[in-house]
């Protein structure tokens, strides 16, 4: 940024004038927004003319932008959705509880509770390791075959299950990042007031490694809302098997694009807001 | 008379620096001591020592008469006994001033808000911060979050305080009111011990002064005769360097 001299400027200007220097930067923003507008619109109208004109397009069009299989289809899609977000509903929490309790296993140092930490570091290293599907196929297939009861036979909840195992494991190693970041100065802080060192976690250390971690969490759970779309291999009908249900009985690619819009109608804000909070949070940093 | 807190040939290392090399040093009860030196002679160190928040690797600290720096003892019942505020505050960001204050007093003596509020509002007052309990430490100014560290080290009851330069990072108007509150705690008989780089301010209150350089105390005596009168050479250097 360049340094503005301040000489003495013989006018007084009343409080509320701009001054010179707001009234170039408010030029250069809006020389610079007339720009952008402008490349925006050439580039969508490139888009718009050049598309159609591909040889393809028709069949294209007609096999994924049908108005009426749209039309026909998404209330039947929104219906399936309700299953995903009831997964989501369900899992997140749980994957919150069992995510905190990998990284506090992680962060113990007593000898007596080595076997935890191991646990914790096998645990991440583990479910890390592996493709999101493949525990789902290992667990929700896996479990059932063993022949239990209803409705502990149900696909739903050992897919549940197996996302809960997975995504808990990314919170984890989040929250560890978050715990690592507080500076060793509130330890000794607390440490110096008598107070144990379970306490100094639970009051000092964890409240504070939670809230610098939140639009990382986010992004991971905003992650988990798409991934519940996996568990359509398992069995439980939500909102992409429902859409390939769909596509059978059209035969007719645009159920998969009206389930695309609704995934990106929660994910897109969702995501924007992670990320206003992630900048927020690193200008306060500075 | 036994001393409140000797310290025999106590000694610390990080990596091959010998942070802390044999220090003997006694504090009596009601006594202030003011430890000086530059940066680096191991002023933060000795007093980290004190409290037990740094392991010694080798000598022993006396607390009233019984050994506290025997390896493996808990230091938490011994932290509880000798307060400490630090250079940098140190409060806790996420509370307000009188959280920061109560929550050793809930967690290690279980007592609650409500029986720790009275207490607690009384030490804010006389301190000038009867108005700012509920702030959070971000909303108050340097000077303000250094009486609230001060504050809660009190709220614990403690028989000694360290203080570690605890001016150091205050703008130079706002030094005053944080030495106030050591002249009032001094009035009080608080024994105390100081790292210090306000000399007037040691020159007028301390019991004792003690030159620390390089590890080792090389100097020590009362203020009167260490200021005008030191032994040492470097003694010398220091003080024609800071006064
Ligand atoms: N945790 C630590 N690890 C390694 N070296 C340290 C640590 N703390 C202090 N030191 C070193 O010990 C010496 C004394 O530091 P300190 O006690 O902070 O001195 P003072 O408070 O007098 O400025 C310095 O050289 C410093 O770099
Ligand atoms: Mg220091």
């Amino acid at each position: 940024m360049s340094e503005t001299s301040h000489k003495p400027s013989a006018v007084a200007h009343a409080a509320t004038a701009p001054t010179r220097r707001e009234l170039y930067e408010a030029g250069v923003r809006k020389r610079s927004n007339r720009v952008a507008l402008l490349s925006t619109l050439a580039v969508l109208g490139a888009i718009v003319v050049l598309v159609p004109l591909a040889p393809g397009w028709e069949s294209v069009q007609r096999a994924f932008f049908n108005g009426r299989v749209f039309a026909a289809t998404f209330p039947g899609l929104l219906e399936a959705f309700v299953l995903n977000v009831a997964i989501f509903a369900w899992s997140a929490p749980l994957i919150a509880i069992v995510g905190l309790a990998i990284a506090l296993c992680r962060d113990t140092r007593s000898p007596a509770l080595f076997p935890l930490r191991l646990f914790g570091i096998a645990y991440t290293d583990v479910f890390r390791g592996l493709p999101v599907v493949l525990v789902i196929y290992i667990i929700g297939f896996g479990i059932p075959g063993l022949g239990l009861p209803r409705p502990w036979n149900s696909p739903y909840i050992w897919g549940t299950l197996a996302l809960v195992l997975v995504y808990s494991a990314y919170v984890a190693e989040v929250l560890r990042s978050g715990i690592d970041s507080i500076h060793q100065s509130q330890r000794s802080a607390a440490a110096s007031l008598g107070l144990s060192e379970r306490d100094t976690m639970r009051y000092v250390v964890l409240p504070q490694a939670i809230r610098n971690v939140v639009p990382a969490n986010m992004n991971l759970f905003i992650a988990l809302q798409k991934d519940v779309a996996l568990l359509s291999f398992i069995g439980p009908v939500e909102i992409f098997r429902q859409a390939g249900v769909y596509k059978s009985l059209y035969a007719n690619f645009t159920p998969y694009v009206g389930a695309a819009l609704i995934f990106l109608a929660l994910t897109i804000p969702a995501t924007r807001y992670a990320d206003y909070l992630m900048n927020k949070q690193n200008r306060a940093r500075r | 008379m036994m001393a409140k807190l000797s310290l025999r040939g106590v000694r610390k290392r990080f990596g091959d620096v010998d942070v802390c090399n044999g220090i003997d040093l006694d504090v009596a009860d009601g006594e202030m001591v003011c430890l000086i030196g530059a940066s680096g002679s191991g002023k933060s160190t000795l007093l980290r020592c004190m409290n037990l928040l740094e392991p010694i690797d080798d000598g022993s600290i006396w607390l009233d008469g019984s050994d506290i720096s025997e390896p493996g003892l808990d230091a938490q019942p011994v932290r509880q006994k000798i307060g400490i505020v630090f250079q940098s505050y140190n409060l806790f960001p996420h509370m307000t001033a009188a959280e920061n204050v109560m929550l050793a007093p809930r967690r290690v003596h279980g007592h609650t808000r409500d029986a720790l509020r009275p207490k607690i509002t009384a030490l804010f007052e006389r301190f000038g911060l009867g108005d700012r309990m509920d702030h959070y430490p971000d909303q108050l100014s340097g000077g303000q979050q250094q009486r609230v560290a001060i504050i809660r080290a009190l709220a614990m009851a403690p028989e000694i305080m360290l203080f570690d330069e605890i001016t150091s990072a205050l703008d130079p108007e706002l030094v005053g009111e944080v030495l106030d509150v050591l002249r009032d705690l001094r009035q009080q008989g608080m024994t105390m011990v100081l790292a210090t780089h306000e000399m007037g301010f040691a020159r007028e209150l301390a019991d004792k002064v003690c030159f620390l350089d390089a590890g080792r105390i090389l100097e020590q005596g009362p203020p009167a005769k260490l200021f005008t009168a030191p032994r040492e050479a470097r003694t010398k250097a220091f003080l024609s360097r800071v006064l």
